[in-house]
């Protein structure tokens, strides 16, 4: 189960809106062993994409380093599909390398730039196997 | 004349483990296959016939390996070696 405010929902909802139609990205980093999302950190989608994304490479590195300096640890990795529904994709399995991370995908496909439905869906992705779990939000 | 690698929990199955391991080598070549000697496997998980893996990024202290001179690039010992999956999908 992913454990989340809903503040921090809205500022991953609000950061999908903004970059739609391309996909969104990011993290939201949390100490070492607790599981808490806690530090929202919106990355740039360097593929600048409707169907793909990838953090920066240089962007990575610091934000590796910051979450190393502070002990922290990436908790939820997120991102956005904007024409298609929030569920891994084949090309999101295969690339997932954060065994301990909680995968957040949102999709604007409904309602775009513009206020309105959304989803907004949780899952852990290991060696390849896709579980969704339950959002619960604190 | 060892150099530090920093390696990305995904690959800490092949290290025991061990979020930082020491290797050897006078280019990044070179030191992943020295890596492969040690922790036999992890070279697979880097490299694939082509050279570097798409989704792997390698960087010589603070700087990706791609905008140096690839596993060519030469590495000496005091230098650190980071290795981070990319962060992306579809």
């Amino acid at each position: 189960m992913l454990e989340i405010s809903s503040d921090l929902v809205d500022q991953i909802v609000r950061h999908a809106r903004t970059d739609h139609p391309d996909e969104a990205c990011g993290v939201i980093a949390g100490p070492v062993g607790t599981g808490r999302p806690e530090r929202f950190i919106p990355m740039i989608n360097a593929a600048r994409s409707p169907t793909f994304y990838e953090f920066d490479s240089a962007d990575l590195f610091k934000l590796y380093r910051e979450m190393d300096d502070l002990d922290e640890e990436p908790v939820v990795i997120y991102h956005s599909h904007t024409a298609t529904e929030a569920f891994p994709s084949r090309t999101d399995i295969s690339l997932a390398s954060e065994p301990g991370a909680h995968y957040v995908l949102v999709s604007t496909r409904q309602t775009g730039q513009d206020d309105g439905p959304y989803e907004f869906r949780s899952f852990r992705i290991v060696n390849g196997e896709v579980a969704e779990e339950t959002v619960k939000l604190i | 004349m060892a150099i530090e690698v920093r390696v990305p929990t995904i690959l800490r199955e092949y290290t025991g483990g061990e979020k930082s391991v020491n290797a050897e080598g006078d280019t990044l070549h070179a030191v992943i296959s020295n890596l492969e000697v040690n922790y036999p496997g992890i070279g697979g998980r880097l490299l694939d016939d082509s050279g570097l893996r798409r989704f792997v990024n390698v960087y010589l202290n603070d700087e990706d390996v791609r905008f140096l001179d690839g596993l060519n690039t030469s590495v000496g010992d005091q230098d650190a070696i980071t290795i981070l999956p990319a962060v992306a999908g579809g």
